[in-house]
């Protein structure tokens, strides 16, 4: 329990979240109206992207220092991960973008760089597949995952804040500020931006485990 | 380095076969074109400058390595440093695509009319994109090259990590299109060398890692 107490608290604060996100008060803006609890869901996935994105390139830096087979793992699912929060996240804004701006995609900075984001880390599991040699394919991947990020990042964070855009967060548009002064939503997002970041960590952890058991099997049979 | 980068011009077999490359594309450009008859709008010229320099690109960075022997390969380990290797790539492929790229420009002029008003941004931009092209491109080929299926994995690769980069450089050559001034530009231009640089240091730091597989 001493080592899993942040996944006791992911649980909770999910369950929080579920429950607060969808019925506490929220202010009443137009348009935006009952569909601003979706700020619950859809912003923490970009939140829990990112970190997770974080961890794996720091797990392919690792990799290329010290190359284990355990390193290449964790780096690959937590890409996985981050690309798996990715589209949940694309799907979210989708869903969003129905019933506030009308149209399920619009042709906006800030979308169009997240779609190609998602692409750039789907080539890196094209990338992965293309390779017998595993460690070939361990050591290539992670430089390519390097890469990635470098050229990812600046799609979300900072093309979208040069031009104008209607999402939120570009072209001069507040990101949070204006939903932030309403101070009985930041105590709902706060918790979720937390809650969906380490559940990211666990679903990776899981599946690393899940991957490296796998290997060993694989290894047993072999041997 | 100066020697590694004789050795790259060397071997420029490939150079003739891009110019041509280049030529027919523009020709088909214009002959598809010419046959609605009349001038192309600004955006559509820009666009398809791009695409055309885009393909261009990608096929001729793509056989700096896929045409290495291994037995080259290996000399050229024993001989200098990664990091002289990737520089010496970087810039023949950044200057082979400017040259190809102030090529396809002129004929692309010639045959489709040349609606640009702010020629020194241009091929500034052109320049900036040059070189943008050449740094991802160079290490996205080293990466290909190790693969089964390299050709296929060179566009799947390539072309999504170069739209940051070709997003900001259509933006630009359209200010340049509509002789804006060059205030319009600054912020653009600025990131576009950011990026670049990003880009061109992440290469030079990853290439040795690649190398010695």
């Amino acid at each position: 329990m001493r080592n899993n107490w942040w996944k006791a608290l992911a649980v909770v604060l999910l369950l929080y979240v579920g429950i607060a996100g969808l019925l506490m008060p929220v202010p009443r803006l137009a348009i935006l109206n009952e569909s601003i609890r979706n700020l619950y869901f859809h912003v923490p996935m970009w939140f829990g992207m990112t970190f997770i994105l974080v961890a794996s390139v720091y797990y392919s830096v690792r990799y290329l220092r010290t190359p284990t087979p355990e390193l290449d793992i964790l780096a690959h699912e937590s890409a996985k991960t981050g690309i798996l929060m990715g589209v949940v996240g694309l799907a979210t804004g989708s869903i969003w973008a129905r019933y506030t701006w009308g149209a399920w995609w619009t042709n906006d900075p800030k979308l169009n760089g997240a779609a190609i984001a998602m692409l750039i880390y789907g080539a890196y599991l094209v990338l992965r597949s293309s390779f017998t040699d595993e460690q070939q394919r361990a050591r290539i991947s992670a430089i390519y995952n390097i890469f990635a990020f470098a050229t990812a990042m600046p799609l979300f964070y900072i093309l979208p804040r040069l031009t104008d855009s209607l999402h939120p967060g570009a072209g001069g548009n507040p990101a949070f500020a204006k939903y932030d002064l309403d101070s009985n939503m930041r105590l709902v997002f706060y918790p979720a931006v937390i809650g969906w970041t380490l559940l990211a960590f666990w679903l990776a952890q899981v599946a690393s485990r899940l991957s490296l058991l796998k290997l060993k099997v694989y290894e047993k049979q072999l041997a | 380095m100066q020697k590694d980068f004789r050795l790259e011009w060397r071997q420029r077999a490939a150079l003739n076969g891009m110019l041509l490359y280049v030529g027919s594309t523009v020709f088909v450009c214009y002959l598809s074109f010419s046959l609605r008859g009349g001038q192309l709008p600004a955006p559509a010229w820009n666009a398809l400058f791009w695409i055309v320099l885009l393909f261009s690109a990608v096929n001729a960075v793509a056989k700096g390595f896929l045409q290495e022997s291994r037995g080259r390969m290996l000399y050229y380990y024993t001989v200098v440093r990664p990091q002289a290797v990737i520089l010496a790539k970087i810039s023949y492929n950044a200057l082979l695509l400017l040259g190809l790229a102030l090529v396809a420009f002129f004929l692309y002029a010639l045959v489709l009319g040349n609606p640009v008003q702010n020629v020194g941004l241009f091929v500034g931009n052109v320049l900036l994109g040059a070189v943008g092209f050449a740094s991802t491109l160079t290490l996205v080929s080293g990466i290909a090259a190790k693969a089964t299926n390299s050709s296929t994995l060179m566009a799947v690769l390539g072309f999504p990590l170069m739209v940051p980069m070709l997003l900001l450089l259509i933006k630009v050559s359209k200010n340049a299109l509509d002789g804006l001034e060059f205030e319009a530009s600054q912020s653009s231009l600025l990131t576009l060398v950011a990026l670049n640089m990003i880009v061109g240091a992440v290469s030079y730091l990853l290439f040795p890692f690649l190398w010695r597989s």
